[in-house]
């Protein structure tokens, strides 16, 4: 910048070291740092390249839809029916394989499925005005119930072997399960929407100021029915890789996974107000919770001590800033 | 008249005496040496224009404030006031023109908040609070709810009546009316009338504020009159005439932001014809020519406003046209208005207008960042350079563009949402009280630059309240009241008298 910066204003002020040290990313790296040393004192078999890429098949699955879930908490809406979607998407795409779908078809069986959900959701949001906690609320029982009804307490178990390859091939020398790949791609894609186009940038305008964005030229409720959408798009996406992998399909799969989606969601940051929040943060998130799960699974811990684990990282998470920040004030002061 | 008249109604002691009273804000003195006196059993009508230092006084008076100077005087005695509490406790209530309350409880809860009645085990007693409730609404002659409906069931104007409700449950005796009559229709106020007049017949002294001519005459035994924060003068309403009063509360030379341009356009910009809304206002035509500033005046739920959302397409008008530009103009979104190059620049700065939590840069170029960026994708340097130009352009003070809205003071913000809609490249901007809340300096400021966008070609609409901002900037008014055009008055030609009158209806 030019010496006379008297009328200029700068970019930005410089972020010291101690700023950056203190954001939420650096918080689960340093977490992610201990749970791995704990993990490798616990098990010989945790520092595997196999087992670690492995062991990565289950929460890519869920990650998928956090991804989307990032978006839509941002842009201050929520969605709680997209376990109930992944549970209706599969019961129909294993009605399609017993009537004798092929491959193709159970797919577009899938995706419209959860297309069609999504879209009802952001529907009744944007046209009705309703807020889509409730709204979600509705259809998580609605979904859910539409699989019961076809399906009672049965389960398809017959797939071609085709849509059983989907979630049950690893690539490269047989090491890197499809899941993986897929989450990493759509992490590339919903990182570039996020943060490097004007599409990102409108949401956080959205998230922070609804109406605000709207006296922007914000037309908000597309942006509302395209996420809500979208959203239902990757819960179809999770069922597919799910159902494929498992080779079966239930009405009662992917039970509480919604809550265990938007945990891991504001674990990485993204705050439950709107307006703010970081694909980075979230996938660290993901990969945190990913290998907490791995490592219990290695020493046989069952799931609820699980479910207790993820529940004390997601407080670890909120309270460790603020009792940070308490300590740094009174050191400075 | 233009001294304090002590002989004003009797010789009855004053209940509260106002002496001297000085209130500085940071850089500006809101009040400066006022005085007032309000007896038992009489209201005194408080006049003045925005800005007049009325709400300071009143909150003041409520103990909201504490002044720099002066002192208030209850019986002759001193008096301190150091909060709400101290106020309520010495029997000073205020009733304000927006009613805070809580609208999912009943009626008896809304009155008893904060000092609910309790009875054995310090449980609350519900059947005493409902019977108190009852004999304070009965005293109030009350009939037509209950001190167990839910407050979000009544209309405005039964809302005051539980606020003065709730002031007598206080035992009140002196209250504060700020604008009770500003949204009420005339039977709505005629029926609180009835019952000012019985309070003021049990001896209680009002403070009545309102910048209604026709309510003021019909309810005041005497008037205070405050211009630019200080007193003007007092005297009996009886003895008063309308134009006097006038006179009084807008008599100034207007000095600065003065009109200087000799002639306007021909050209007409945008044309409206005859456009009404549902609920808002009816039949508004005019025309904006290039180059041209246009005045919108009225008081507050004249339907100036609601006007301006449907031209930005927020609201969508029952019938009539727009013309922008020689074609059709019937904007379904902001996102139109936009893009034909007609934008909004709201009067809710916090809420419309910026999106706080955000940066400086990221505010300025939200509007305008497909034109800025050429596509989809965000161009950190050439945003920036954007950013940059407009806040140098309207002189925002801030330590980088980085730097949140939120952190700024008034007259910042409103530089940023300015700058934010300027970058728009627009054709017709229309301002919402573009200097409301912001301090004298960054007011001359935005009028300079208001000034300077018209000769650069473009047309304004400004919409104000403030009587000396119309006047001095509009090439042409248009005063609205209760959803109507009342006037379109040439700014050379009249005054502000002339004005308020089709303001209030008195013409």
């Amino acid at each position: 910048m030019e010496k006379n910066t008297a009328t200029v204003i700068p970019n930005s002020l410089p972020v010291s070291f101690s700023d950056r040290f203190r954001s939420r990313e650096a918080l689960l790296l340093g977490l992610i740092a201990i749970v791995v040393v704990v993990n490798s004192l616990l098990s010989p078999y945790f520092l595997d390249v196999y087992n670690l890429l492995d062991s990565t098949q289950n929460i890519s699955e869920k990650a998928m839809i956090v991804l989307t879930m990032t978006l839509v908490i941002i842009s201050r809406e929520i969605d709680i029916s997209v376990a109930s979607i992944i549970a209706l998407s599969g019961v129909l795409m294993g009605a399609a394989a017993a009537h004798g779908a092929d491959t193709w078809m159970i797919l577009l069986v899938g995706l419209g499925t959860g297309t069609l959900a999504g879209l009802f959701n952001g529907l009744l949001v944007t046209q009705l005005e309703l807020p889509s906690i409730i709204v979600t609320i509705g259809t998580m029982s609605l979904y859910r119930g539409i699989a019961f009804i076809i399906l009672g307490d049965q389960a398809y178990t017959s797939f071609p072997a085709s849509f059983e390859d989907i979630g049950q091939t690893y690539l490269v020398n047989g090491m890197i399960p499809t899941q993986l790949i897929a989450f990493v791609f759509f992490a590339i894609i919903f990182w570039i929407v996020l943060h490097k186009t004007i599409y990102g940038r409108r949401l956080y305008a959205i998230g922070n100021n609804p109406v605000g964005a709207r006296y922007s030229g914000i037309r908000v409720n597309n942006y509302r029915l395209v996420l809500l959408t979208l959203n239902g798009v990757a819960s179809a996406i999770t069922a597919i890789f799910l159902v494929s992998r498992i080779a079966t399909s239930r009405p009662n799969m992917a039970m509480g996974w919604e809550l265990e989606v938007i945990t891991i969601a504001i674990l990485g940051g993204v705050s439950i107000f709107g307006g703010a929040g970081k694909i980075t943060g979230v996938i660290l998130a993901v990969l945190l919770i990913g290998l907490v799960q791995f490592g219990m699974q290695l020493i046989n811990v069952p799931g609820v001590i699980m479910s207790i684990i993820t529940g004390l990282l997601l407080i670890i998470s909120l309270v460790l800033p603020i009792i940070l920040s308490m300590f740094y004030k009174r050191r400075r002061a | 008249m233009n001294s304090v008249n002590s002989a004003a109604s009797g010789g009855s002691q004053p209940i509260l005496e106002v002496r001297n009273i000085v209130k500085d804000f940071p850089g500006v003195r809101a009040l400066d040496g006022v005085q007032l006196r309000l007896k038992s059993g009489e209201v005194c009508a408080l006049l003045g224009e925005n800005g007049a230092g009325k709400s300071t006084l009143v909150k003041i008076l409520t103990g909201v404030y504490q002044p720099t100077e002066g002192e208030i005087v209850m019986d002759g005695r001193p008096l301190s006031l150091e909060s709400a509490q101290d106020a309520w406790d010495h029997g000073i209530t205020a009733i304000h023109q927006e009613t805070i309350m809580f609208s999912e409880l009943s009626v008896a809860e809304n009155i008893f908040m904060g000092h609910h009645l309790t009875g054995k085990f310090s449980l609350v007693n519900w059947q005493g609070m409902y019977d108190e409730t009852d004999k304070l609404l009965k005293r109030l002659g009350i009939t037509d709810f209950d001190p167990q409906t839910p407050i979000k069931e009544l209309s405005v104007a039964q809302k005051h009546l539980v606020e003065v409700a709730k002031a007598l449950s206080h035992d009140a005796r002196v209250l504060i009316m700020d604008e009770p009559t500003a949204s009420l229709s005339q039977k709505e106020v005629d029926e609180l009338f009835v019952i000012v007049r019985r309070l003021r017949d049990e001896g209680t002294a009002i403070l009545f504020i309102s910048h209604r001519f026709d309510d003021i005459f019909a309810i005041s035994d005497s008037f205070v009159v405050f211009r630019d924060g200080a007193f003007v003068g007092d005297g009996l309403l009886k003895e008063a005439k309308e134009e006097d009063l006038i006179k009084m509360m807008a008599g100034r030379e207007v000095k600065t932001s003065a009109n200087t341009r000799t002639s306007v356009s021909d050209e007409v910009v945008l044309q409206v014809d005859d456009l009404c809304h549902a609920t808002e206002f009816e039949h508004i035509s005019f025309s904006l020519h290039r180059g041209e500033i246009l005045g919108f005046y009225g008081l507050v739920g004249s339907g100036r406003s609601e006007l301006m959302h449907a031209i930005f397409g927020l609201t969508a008008p029952l019938s009539g046209q727009m013309i922008f530009e020689g074609s059709v103009f019937t904007p379904k979104s902001p996102e139109d208005a936009i893009t034909q190059g007609l934008v909004y620049v709201p009067e809710d700065r916090q809420h419309c207008g910026a999106i706080l939590d955000m940066s400086i840069g990221d505010n300025i170029t939200l509007p305008s960042l497909q034109s800025i960026t050429g596509g989809l994708k965000l161009n950190w340097k050439k945003e920036s350079s954007f950013a940059r130009k407009y806040a140098s352009k309207l002189k925002v003070k801030a330590h980088s563009l980085a730097q949140k809205v939120v952190e700024l003071s008034g007259g910042n913000q409103q530089k940023v949402v300015i700058g934010k809609w300027l970058g728009t490249g627009p054709k017709v901007i229309i301002l919402d009280e573009p200097t409301k809340g912001i301090d004298v300096g960054a007011k001359a400021m935005v009028h300079q630059f208001i000034n300077e966008l018209v000769e650069s070609g473009l047309s304004v609409i400004i919409v104000s309240s403030e009587l000396p901002e119309v006047l001095g900037l509009s090439d042409r008014i248009v005063v609205m009241r209760e959803g109507l055009m009342r006037a379109t008055l040439n700014a050379k030609e009249t005054s502000q008298e002339e004005i308020v009158a089709f303001a209030t209806g008195l013409k």
